[in-house]
């Protein structure tokens, strides 16, 4: 493994662990709203990371294009931001090159499932051993609110000002069905559960989905009476049930509920490996 | 109708309607995502669809299929969203298909950034895609033009079944202007589907229709690709469009360009004439059809000296220019680009510097004589 970073000082304090993988006064200030969960997430994604304990120079995080994808800008690891809805074959292409990299990639509701929707299928398909963190808040931030595949049915955005006509996607149903092997769902209002989440999703081998629903109060929140940030991060506590729970309720019970834990978590060959050993055999002959 | 103030990816979309458009695909992406938000509020009162697709290749394809039943449809989009619909864009010119595609420009290449550009003139007018297709693009330098050119794009896409385009940069799309509408009621410039024969409207007395673009005998695409070539050379003859500001026997320089740039050509003129320097201006509004002999008409003449284009780009009109006045003219170039709209003085500093050195030169040659 690469270890040849200009390492900074380890952080004396616990708070200044964030701090430490940021790039102050090159990309910050942020783009993000105040109150806007994506910081939760980034903050939460470091932490995470710091316990593993992976050399900065052996992560590289890749984004598409929207307000989450801001995301690995702001940190201090090797960065690609890159084409709207195909941070996943970017990230593919690191992997496969250099698999004794840690490829995490920061995508969002659209990103992901709208114009990335055929590359994020196939990720899962692959099962590479990639993290994708989903950050999702129903809506499309940068643009200006305009209808995601995740905007739930009757829900208002500026594209959909009579409420949504069309159904969402679950993420995690669709990872798990399209073949990844490490599914989560957390959410910024439930930080240490997201925190121990992040960090197995990190840990995984295999292709690994972690969604976090988040607030987006600016578009989503004020086009559907959901209020500000604090109101918004209420209403998901009080709407999140534990995947254990969950078991026992019926689907009719489960309607509007954040179902938060690891949705699916199974054990299948990792693509990189298995084309090892494919050219493994081929060196024998 | 009263003139009324409105930003223009606004009256683009309302233009549409009114030009009795039925269909509107669209994907989010800056500076033109004011259109789609609102036909999503306009189009289902005229009892149009509205559809918020999972990305511009998905749109640039629904497009074909919607542009198949015989409606009017059209998209808006920006730099990068139009590149991604350029294999539907493609398959649609090689069907022969009627369908508006409007480039709210920003500045790339890649992601790049996203105020206003000019640097898609070589997509648009040379042809994003693959094979012999020819767009008809027009080029708006107001928002009440962008309107009257969104009704004229609908006529025209159905008068040649070709895609049109209708590039504007960002500042068209972004600026808000007084703007007219025709007093029309938006159904009454509806197709009549009947008329519509090539259309996949049902076979009922009539033999079946195949909308396709593909032809896998060479005779059959090349006879395909000569009725298309057809139809460029009859828009060469009849659709050219253009503007002469100020265009006069005593110019010295001749400035060509398009869109916004152009106006802020034309504060430039109308400040050098009132310093005794006088130059004219040549605006293309069809980009193809290019005005080439209109453009060589003018720079031929005694008394122009030099040829000037300016665009928001690093000079992509300007080979068109040197093209169409085949050496008649020196023919210089200033640009701008990555998002920055050049201000009258660095226009105005471009031209003296070259009626300057013309000057100089004709001093001096007189001098060796």
């Amino acid at each position: 493994m690469a270890t040849t970073a200009i390492e900074k000082k380890a952080p004396k304090q616990k708070s200044d662990v964030v701090l430490h993988y940021l790039r102050p006064g090159k990309k910050l200030p942020h783009v993000w709203c105040s109150g806007c969960g994506i910081g939760v997430v980034m903050g939460t994604y470091i932490r995470a990371l710091d316990k593993i304990g992976w050399d900065r120079d052996s992560v590289s995080m890749v984004s598409g294009i929207g307000c989450s994808s801001r995301m690995p800008v702001y940190m201090d690891f090797h960065s690609l931001h890159t084409t709207h809805g195909r941070a996943l074959p970017f990230a593919t292409g690191i992997k496969f090159n250099r698999p004794d990299m840690n490829v995490v990639v920061i995508t969002g509701d659209g990103d992901a499932l709208a114009i990335g929707g055929n590359h994020f299928i196939h990720a899962c398909r692959r099962n590479i051993n990639i993290t994708a963190i989903l950050i999702n808040n129903n809506i499309y931030g940068m643009t200006g609110g305009q209808g995601s595949p995740t905007t739930p049915g009757n829900a208002f955005s500026t594209t959909t000002p009579y409420g949504n006509s069309e159904k969402h996607f679950d993420p995690c149903s669709l990872a798990a069905a399209a073949g990844a092997t490490y599914v989560a769902r957390g959410s910024v209002h439930a930080v240490p559960q997201l925190e121990k989440l992040i960090k197995a999703g990190l840990e995984h081998v295999g292709f690994s989905l972690i969604e976090v629903i988040t607030n987006c109060h600016t578009y989503y929140g004020r086009l559907n009476h959901q209020g500000d940030a604090v109101s918004m991060l209420r209403r998901f506590k009080e709407n999140s049930v534990s995947v254990a729970k969950s078991k026992n309720m019926t689907p009719e019970e489960l309607e509007d509920k954040i179902v938060l834990g690891v949705i699916h978590e199974v054990e299948k060959t990792e693509f990189c490996n298995e084309y090892q050993k494919v050219v493994d055999s081929l060196k024998r002959k | 109708m009263a003139r009324i103030l409105m930003k223009g990816n606004e009256a683009i979309a309302e233009a549409a309607i009114r030009a009795g458009a039925e269909g509107y695909f669209c994907y989010p992406i800056t500076p033109q995502s004011e259109v789609a938000e609102y036909l999503a509020k306009r189009m289902p009162e005229v009892g149009g669809v509205f559809l918020q697709g999972e990305s511009e290749v998905a749109v640039g394809n629904m497009l074909f299929g919607a542009a198949s039943t015989g409606k009017r449809v059209f998209t808006t989009s920006s730099s990068p969203g139009i590149s991604l619909m350029q294999e539907a864009i493609s398959y649609i010119a090689g069907a022969h298909l009627p369908v508006v595609f409007v480039n709210i420009m920003r500045a790339g290449p890649g992601l790049g950034g996203i105020l206003p550009a000019q640097s898609d003139y070589f997509q648009s007018v040379k042809g994003g895609g693959h094979g012999d297709y020819r767009l008809l693009v027009l080029a708006p330098s107001t928002v009440q033009e962008a309107v009257d050119l969104m009704m004229l794009a609908f006529d025209l896409a159905d008068k040649y079944l070709n895609p049109v385009m209708v590039i504007g940069d960002g500042l068209i799309g972004q600026m808000m202007e007084a703007v007219e509408f025709p007093d029309s009621d938006p159904k009454q410039n509806r197709v009549n589907l009947e008329e519509r024969k090539w259309a996949a409207t049902g076979a009922k007395g009539r033999d079946p229709v195949i909308i396709k673009s593909l032809f896998l005998d060479p005779l059959e695409l090349e006879e395909n690709s000569l009725l298309m070539d057809k139809k460029y050379e009859q828009m060469k003859k009849e659709e050219v469009r253009y503007e002469l500001y100020k265009v006069s026997a005593k110019n010295e320089l001749l400035v060509v360009s398009y869109g916004t740039v152009a106006r802020i050509c034309q504060t430039v003129i109308d400040e050098l004439e009132s310093e005794g320097v006088s130059v004219g201006l040549f605006r293309p509004i069809t980009l193809f059809p290019f005005p080439e002999k209109e453009i060589y008409r003018e720079a031929k003449k005694k008394n122009i000296k030099t040829v000037l284009t300016v665009e928001m780009s690093t000079g992509q009109m300007v080979e068109d220019v040197e093209r169409a006045i085949i050496g008649a003219k020196p023919v210089k170039f200033f640009g701008r680009t990555g998002g920055i709209v050049p201000n009258p003085e660095e226009i105005q500093g471009k031209v003296l510097e070259l009626i300057g050195s013309m000057k100089k030169r004709s001093t001096s040659s007189r001098k060796r004589k």
